[in-house]
């Protein structure tokens, strides 16, 4: 009988020669895919904060004519963003981010209300700055209810309904997923809590430049935004805070931002934020549908080029930029160092690249088992992405997914995976 | 453009810095030249090695499969199979370059051959990445005690025993182990893995000794 010859060389040249020539064919390009992660900031953003560094770097609370001018920029910003979102300037709280916002948005309502009650629900698939403070504020006697989501990351309007009670203070639920962009129905939430006691809070970071922003027709009472992901500065963002609301404030200083946020504002990351936030709004529709048509394109030729991957997220309530799918038997990350050294930026919900070790709770919440988080990819499309890019990763991807198969002992059965998920897996 | 691949800072990685790489060349040359790798594992039958070796789990995020091949008791050849990141295939490919170069390592010195043997090998792997090559040296135990078992040296196996040390939760030295590798360094994380020794104070000292013990092989803490 003919077995394999286990010291033959012929068979592991072949997995060799596979990535040489993979790594070969396509010399090495910078294509960026990864913009849910952070953007760029855009030529017009940055020559608007420019002068603010060194020229006009006076202090905003200075009493002369330098400082002035500092706040009248910071005057204007606010003005520009409130335009934005349908809300008054001072309805804008500038902070060094997101994840500030969020525990601003958090911790300032429940510490300032919760002689009112003490019951918060959030979501299971929140950004770990919402996560987090919520973990943090059941230590300390909260009670915290996490809304499931169904297979597509949608949050149900009647499971929020039934969470609800007569002591809940704080409802945060973001407006779209950073990892599977999954799109909630936030206007339809904030309905429902019209009539209640609870502040409605959401954090709009992935969902700014892809969905209308207007604060009433959302309905909210908070909302964080932040610069990093709309082609502004890092390190910048803003909590909206409708009036009337009152919140315990994080961080005590010298009284800026109506005492609510103290410290010596930063200037050129205001101007930039605001900027970049007018250019978002200013081109949303057009970009969106440029970005909607190319991400479904991706999304089927991903689909239909890779045997046994599956689509992540809603397929139509789902951010314009977001491509996010599982792709058994392989581990993302190896994945993403093989597009990494062909040029290409994207990320994994892989335990292999957290800090804890841990897969995407997000796709977990989802009802996937732990095997299609660690092998889901997400691709997210910006400003600079062409269809000669997203043809260059169709080309490749398959290719890619065909080594690391053949590299893996693993041959997961499709039905089986789907079975042990709930609901219908459309894509399988 | 230069992108940090993962955001890590250099004192994480336990080797040569200032890369954009965030492997040593070493990793980056196993991980895309993989060496030993089983192709075409359905082709071949029992009798075509001698030792078999499988462990971790796809749920997991690894899972390694091992097949050595014996004679006048040296590993003469090691095939391998890794679901995992880049560390983990490129460990396993690492180790079956160590166990079968040079005519081949005597199977008991193999045995002794430790997760940082490996490492060394490979220039070092980021901390949060020392469980994947943990992986391959389990597999290779494995695999071994397999030659042995199949070869009736039974007396040769090596077994790995675990002792319990909360009576409460059942924790074992073993599940201790596998906390460190899976990140828990510190009593507080620790016990947010395992639940250890919360009702029960008095072995908070034992646990503590052993949790320092693994957290110095595999941390250099």
């Amino acid at each position: 009988m003919c077995v394999y010859d286990i010291s033959n060389n012929k068979q592991i040249m072949s997995i060799q020669s596979a990535i040489h020539e993979l790594l070969e064919e396509n010399t090495k390009r910078s294509i960026y895919m990864d913009h849910a992660a952070t953007t760029p900031i855009s030529p017009e953003v940055h020559s608007a904060m420019e002068s603010f560094y060194s020229e006009n770097f006076a202090n905003p609370s200075a009493f002369y004519s330098l400082g002035k001018f500092a706040k009248d920029a910071i005057d204007d910003a606010r003005k520009s963003i409130a335009t934005c979102l349908s809300c008054r300037p001072e309805e804008i709280i500038f902070t060094s981010g997101g994840t500030e916002s969020d525990n601003m948005a958090i911790f300032g309502i429940a510490r300032r209300h919760s002689s009112k009650g003490k019951h918060i629900i959030t979501s299971s698939i929140e950004h770990h700055a919402v996560a987090n403070p919520c973990k943090q504020l059941a230590k300390e006697g909260f009670d915290v209810t996490y809304l499931p989501v169904d297979r597509y990351g949608k949050v149900s309007v009647d499971d929020l309904k039934a969470a609800l009670r007569e002591d809940t203070i704080l409802v945060s639920i973001m407006a779209a997923n950073n990892e599977i962009g999954t799109i909630q129905d936030i206007a339809e939430i904030g309905k429902i809590l019209k009539g209640h006691q609870a502040y409605f809070h959401t954090d709009a970071c992935q969902a700014a430049g892809s969905i209308d922003i207007n604060v009433d027709n959302l309905g909210v009472d908070l909302m964080t935004l932040n610069g990093s992901k709309i082609y502004g500065p890092k390190g910048i963002g803003i909590l909206y805070l409708r009036k009337g609301t009152r919140i315990k404030p994080l961080i005590y200083g010298g009284g800026q931002e109506r005492g609510l946020r103290g410290g010596t504002e930063n200037v050129p990351y205001i101007v930039g934020f605001a900027k970049a936030l007018k250019i978002a709004c200013d081109m949303r529709e057009k970009e969106s549908t440029r970005l909607e048509k190319l991400r479904d394109y991706m999304i089927d030729g991903l689909l239909k080029s890779i045997p046994k991957s599956m689509l992540n997220g809603h397929p139509k309530d789902r951010l314009p930029n977001n491509v996010n799918l599982s792709i058994l038997d392989i581990e993302g990350e190896a994945c993403m160092l093989f597009l990494n050294e062909i040029g290409i930026y994207a990320s994994t919900g892989s335990a292999c690249t957290s800090n804890s070790l841990e897969p995407s709770h997000v796709i977990l919440a989802t009802g996937l088992p732990y095997e299609c988080a660690h092998g889901s990819m997400r691709f997210t499309l910006g400003r600079s992405s062409s269809k000669n890019d997203v043809d260059f990763v169709l080309k490749v991807m398959p290719r890619i997914v065909e080594i690391l198969r053949k590299i893996s002992p693993l041959n997961l059965d499709e039905k089986m995976v789907k079975e042990e998920s709930k609901g219908e897996l459309k894509y399988i | 453009m230069s992108l940090p691949i993962m955001g890590n800072s250099k004192s994480d990685v336990a080797g040569p810095k200032g890369s954009a790489w965030m492997y040593t060349d070493k990793v980056k040359d196993h991980f895309f030249n993989p060496r030993n790798l089983l192709e075409n594992a359905h082709e071949i039958d029992e009798d075509t090695y001698d030792g078999y070796g499988q462990v971790g789990s796809p749920a997991c995020g690894d899972m390694m499969k091992l097949w050595i091949k014996v004679e006048d008791d040296k590993i003469v050849d090691c095939k391998w199979q890794t679901f995992g990141c880049a560390s983990a295939i490129a460990s396993t490919s690492m180790m079956s370059v160590m166990v079968s170069e040079n005519g081949g390592m005597v199977t008991e010195d193999a045995l002794k051959l430790t997760p940082d043997d490996i490492m060394k090998r490979l220039g070092g792997l980021p901390n949060r990445k020392i469980h994947c090559s943990v992986l391959g040296d389990k597999a290779l135990t494995k695999a071994i005690n397999n030659y042995y078992r199949r070869s009736k040296q039974f007396n040769r196996m090596k077994v790995e025993s675990s002792r319990v040390i909360d009576p409460e939760t059942n924790v074992t030295d073993m599940d201790i182990q596998e906390a460190v590798l899976e990140g828990a360094t510190n009593m507080e994380s620790l016990q947010e893995k395992l639940k250890v020794a919360i009702g029960n104070p008095d072995i908070i000292p034992e646990v503590e000794k052993i949790l320092n013990f693994y957290v110095s092989k595999y941390y250099g803490e």
